[in-house]
């Protein structure tokens, strides 16, 4: 792989350890914002789950019937069976109102991030993975390097690798819609205009279900792109992601 | 540097945004988008939610379910605090003497028996009852169009809540017209072909389908029809938002 991380010597790029341009301000600003109503949502959605932690799968599901599966934590109700010998205070008011607040700032950043994204070839540019990246041999070592937790080259400072690309494009494209349909999903209001949301799901407890399955897929990939970040250095990684500039001595041909 | 260009463009731009967002206050108000907690922090997330809820869903009907789907453990939940003393003194006789009253912006304030609210044209539904906790049910409700007994009352046109009562003081909640007009919202006194069993709200329980269970006031004695919540409470719509929860429990 050595050879494809050369850098090119071309008249184009400039050697200086002066700061470069990296992301832009649009993806930067969207990038924050979603990150503070993703915790947001994260701790007011555990908030909310700890007064029923029992998960069911179809229409209907209550104490009185037979769970999916439970989580082995204390309620917030003394109504669930946890054989805790205490119930935690209930805090369901402010977690909701912050849950669909923070719900509303990242559905619609989102949408202003995905116009970008689409018109002003974000997407095409930076995150839709190039034919030859997605060869098996390409795909392969790009796996291979990153089981190793191998530290990411300087041309890595301008461009995302495939798995990257990957994993960014599943995020924007599969888990936040997932997570936002298994939402409304759960309204009552909502599905009475839009049925069809529930159930192609299978019920509303089913979506419930779902819901907290993607949530816990993107508390995963937030706890990757962390990991990922600080192998990468996490000083210039954060400094990119807030000024738009690295530090990398390189720009790329 | 930003330059004078830029700076006068932002300047229009920051203007134009609170134009905007004064006569979104301004036609929200005027088309009732704008929920009685609207106020605080939360209060933005909250009207867009109620806003868009109701330009979407005004109309729109609560699913229904097949006899089949009806739970067949259907969970109660508590009752906090215990049925007092008034409760019980109706209860031994078995509801007779129950009564709800219609006041407010009515023609005629009413005052009906439970055997009246019973001799009225009733609908049934089968329809989910869900708890903001995330557990839920199916069952079939039976009772009066809250509109028919609005109608009975003569609600004036000008209404554009309706607040509703527990026999617990400290339960009490309201709605807006759409909801209280809506096909679905019933004064119910009959659950799954038997009468509404006590755990379960009867003799008289609200049934607001597209809301959350919070919004289904178990042992209602009194409808207040308004145009204002201001003069109730706090001015916050209802006890939930004294409690710290939202208003709107369409979601």
């Amino acid at each position: 792989m050595a050879d494809s991380l050369a850098v090119p010597a071309s008249a184009s790029v400039r050697s200086s350890v002066t700061a470069h341009a990296r992301h832009a301000a649009l993806v930067r600003v969207t990038h924050w914002i979603a990150t503070l109503a993703f915790l947001a949502l994260l701790v007011s959605g555990v908030e909310i789950l700890i007064s029923h932690p029992r998960f069911y799968w179809g229409e209907t599901g209550n104490v009185n019937t037979a769970p999916l599966f439970k989580l082995s934590i204390p309620s917030s109700r003394d109504t669930v069976p946890t054989g805790y010998g205490y119930v935690l205070p209930d805090q369901n008011g402010w977690s909701r109102y912050l849950h669909f607040q923070s719900a509303w700032v990242v559905v619609l950043t989102g949408l202003v991030y995905l116009a970008f994204g689409f018109f002003l070839g974000h997407f095409r540019r930076n995150l839709v993975p190039s034919a030859s990246d997605l060869s098996p041999s390409r795909l392969s070592m790009s796996i291979a390097s990153h089981i190793r937790f191998r530290r990411p080259s300087e041309e890595e400072a301008w461009s995302y690798n495939v798995l990257q690309r990957l994993a960014y494009l599943v995020v924007i494209f599969v888990f936040f819609p997932l997570v936002v349909w298994t939402g409304l999903a759960m309204s009552p209001a909502v599905t009475s205009s839009a049925p069809l949301l529930v159930t192609l799901l299978g019920g509303q407890q089913s979506a419930r279900t779902l819901h907290f399955f993607v949530s816990i897929a993107l508390v995963l990939f937030l706890v990757i792109h962390i990991a990922m970040v600080y192998r990468a250095g996490f000083r210039n990684r954060m400094r990119t992601m807030i000024t738009g500039r690295t530090n990398a001595s390189q720009e790329p041909a | 540097m930003i330059s004078r260009r830029k700076l006068i463009a932002r300047g229009l731009g920051l203007g134009a945004g609170a134009a905007a967002i004064a006569a979104a206050a301004k036609l929200g108000s005027r088309f009732g988008l704008i929920p009685p907690d609207s106020a605080g922090f939360y209060g933005p997330g909250e009207t867009l939610t109620y806003a868009a809820q109701r330009l979407l869903t005004r109309h729109s009907l609560a699913r229904e379910f097949n006899p089949s789907q009806i739970s067949p453990k259907p969970f109660a939940n508590e009752v906090t605090p215990p049925l007092g003393e008034p409760f019980q003194r109706l209860q031994a006789g078995g509801f007779a003497d129950w009564r709800l009253n219609v006041d407010g912006m009515v023609a005629s304030p009413r005052s009906f028996l439970l055997s009246d609210v019973k001799s009225y044209p009733s609908k049934s539904q089968i329809t989910l009852l869900s708890c903001e906790e995330g557990w839920s049910y199916v069952a079939e409700w039976k009772g009066v169009p809250l509109s028919h007994i609005l109608e009975l009352a003569g609600a004036l046109p000008q209404a554009r809540y309706v607040v509703y009562r527990s026999i617990q003081s400290d339960w009490w909640e309201s709605i807006d017209m759409a909801d209280a007009l809506h096909p679905q919202t019933l004064v119910a006194y009959s659950m799954n072909g038997g009468d509404l069993p006590v755990s379960f709200g009867g003799p008289l329980r609200l049934r607001v389908p597209r809301q959350l269970g919070y919004k289904n006031v178990k042992y209602i004695t009194r409808l207040t029809v308004t145009d204002s919540l201001k003069r109730f409470g706090k001015g916050l719509g209802s006890a939930s938002p004294e409690g710290g929860y939202a208003w709107y429990a369409g979601i």
